[in-house]
């Protein structure tokens, strides 16, 4: 799989700074589990993490805490273990957690014009989708005011600039005016992930406030 | 292998913690050398070394509650928290590759999961774990390399002009959100990015 489309350096500081919405973290887990490069890079974000704890000024700890944290581990940390792999699927782990399943337990709904998706389970603050786009079929407008990534998983498709095929992640920011078509030869699958749209963000959290003390 | 018995590390907890309070009197002179915390992780996942996981508590869980704190964490949530990310190194030692990660880093991804499942109470899905090699064993070569690398970087970072390091603290601190990150770091980070890349690379070539 050779992969030419990556994330950028602000979604992959984000990620590493666990300030992505979750809908986003799974694709960045998504496309980092296919592609070296960003697992590399990502590793230099998380580096910069760790020289800030490094360099944090040492808080007290509680009295007891240590012989607490002692009382706390049962027996000898585990062992190393050769993992049997997985039957390799279409989806990478993470995506297999969300789904429950490879691409057979995907529950897909129709959306027109042979277009199906199935939402997946993520918190508020983004959405996660399934594309299942017909070869040669145009993705129908789903309107997004924030930004949207679409991860190519199978097939390929094709905007006014460029060619996305698996493995691929295509970042369109707000505004980015695009018709994607999925290519003649193939259908094509995606994950995509946008923010969510403007009124859940403002009416959910204030729902939510008296609750969850936010 | 030892149990996880608390006597010999705490008093060995208790004497270090004393010569800290020397030195920082002024009364007993303390190699200024960080100690090797790599070494020290191996020996907990080796060898179930409650000494090294001491020593390892001592210096990393008052950065971690710091950390959480900083985070917006109340002080007694910090403590559970930093107590959760200890302990989750001590179970998950086998983890830990020197070749790809400090053990600074690796803390720091543990307390930022914890961070996520606890304030944010949200999920943050991981990438696939890489399955491991027919030789588990990093190269002794790539691990010095990266730790002279995270040694310089932290270098760099405090170097910085004070707005710019504080904005990556804000961006790692959780007090930015994703939109108002900007990654222009001015930090050398494409050197650590090469060396984790060849090595990914070797892995890759091991594996089939």
């Amino acid at each position: 799989m050779t992969i030419r489309h990556h994330l950028t350096d602000a979604l992959l500081m984000a990620y590493s700074a666990g300030q992505l919405p979750e809908a986003f973290s799974l694709v960045a887990a998504t496309h980092i589990s296919l592609c070296d490069e960003c697992r590399a890079r990502l590793s230099a974000f998380d580096a910069v993490g760790g020289t800030l704890i490094e360099d944090c000024d040492p808080a007290a700890m509680d009295e007891d805490s240590l012989t607490a944290t002692l009382a706390r581990l049962t027996g000898a940390p585990a062992r190393p273990r050769q993992v049997d792999r997985p039957a390799r699927g279409l989806f990478p782990a993470p995506l297999r957690d969300y789904v429950g399943g490879d691409l057979a337990a995907v529950k897909w709904r129709p959306v027109g014009l042979g277009v199906r998706q199935a939402i997946l389970p993520t918190a508020p603050g983004g959405v996660a989708r399934l594309l299942y786009i017909p070869a040669g079929q145009a993705v129908p407008d789903h309107g997004h005011r924030g930004t949207e990534l679409t991860l190519v998983l199978q097939g390929a498709f094709r905007d006014e600039s460029d060619r996305f095929g698996p493995g691929d992640l295509e970042v369109a920011d707000q505004g980015v005016e695009h018709t994607p078509v999925a290519e003649a030869d193939a259908d094509c699958i995606c994950l995509a992930a946008t923010d969510a749209p403007l009124r859940f963000n403002s009416l959910l959290p204030r729902l939510a406030q008296p609750f969850l003390r936010m | 292998m030892q149990k996880a018995d608390a006597l010999v590390p705490v008093s060995a907890y208790v004497a270090r913690a004393a010569l800290g309070r020397l030195a920082a009197e002024g009364s007993v002179k303390v190699s200024e050398t960080e100690p090797d915390w790599a070494a020290l992780v191996i020996r907990v996942r080796d060898h179930g070394d409650t000494q090294a996981f001491a020593a390892l508590f001592r210096h990393f869980a008052p950065r971690v509650k710091a950390f959480l704190m900083k985070s917006g964490a109340g002080a007694a949530l910090a403590e559970e928290c930093a107590q959760d990310v200890m302990a989750t190194l001590w179970q998950k030692a086998h983890l830990f590759d020197p070749a790809r990660a400090s053990v600074a880093t690796w803390v720091f991804t543990i307390a930022r999961n914890r961070r996520i499942d606890t304030l944010r109470k949200a999920r943050r899905p991981e990438p696939e774990d890489l399955p491991w090699g027919p030789e588990p064993e990093p190269d002794q070569a790539d691990a010095f390399e990266l730790a002279e690398d995270t040694r310089r970087l932290g270098e760099a970072l405090a170097q910085l002009p004070e707005k710019q390091r504080a904005l990556i603290e804000r961006a790692y601190f959780g007090d930015l959100s994703h939109t108002e990150i900007a990654a222009e770091t001015g930090l050398p980070l494409g050197t650590i990015k090469s060396r984790i890349r060849l090595a990914l690379d070797r892995l890759r070539q091991s594996m089939t």
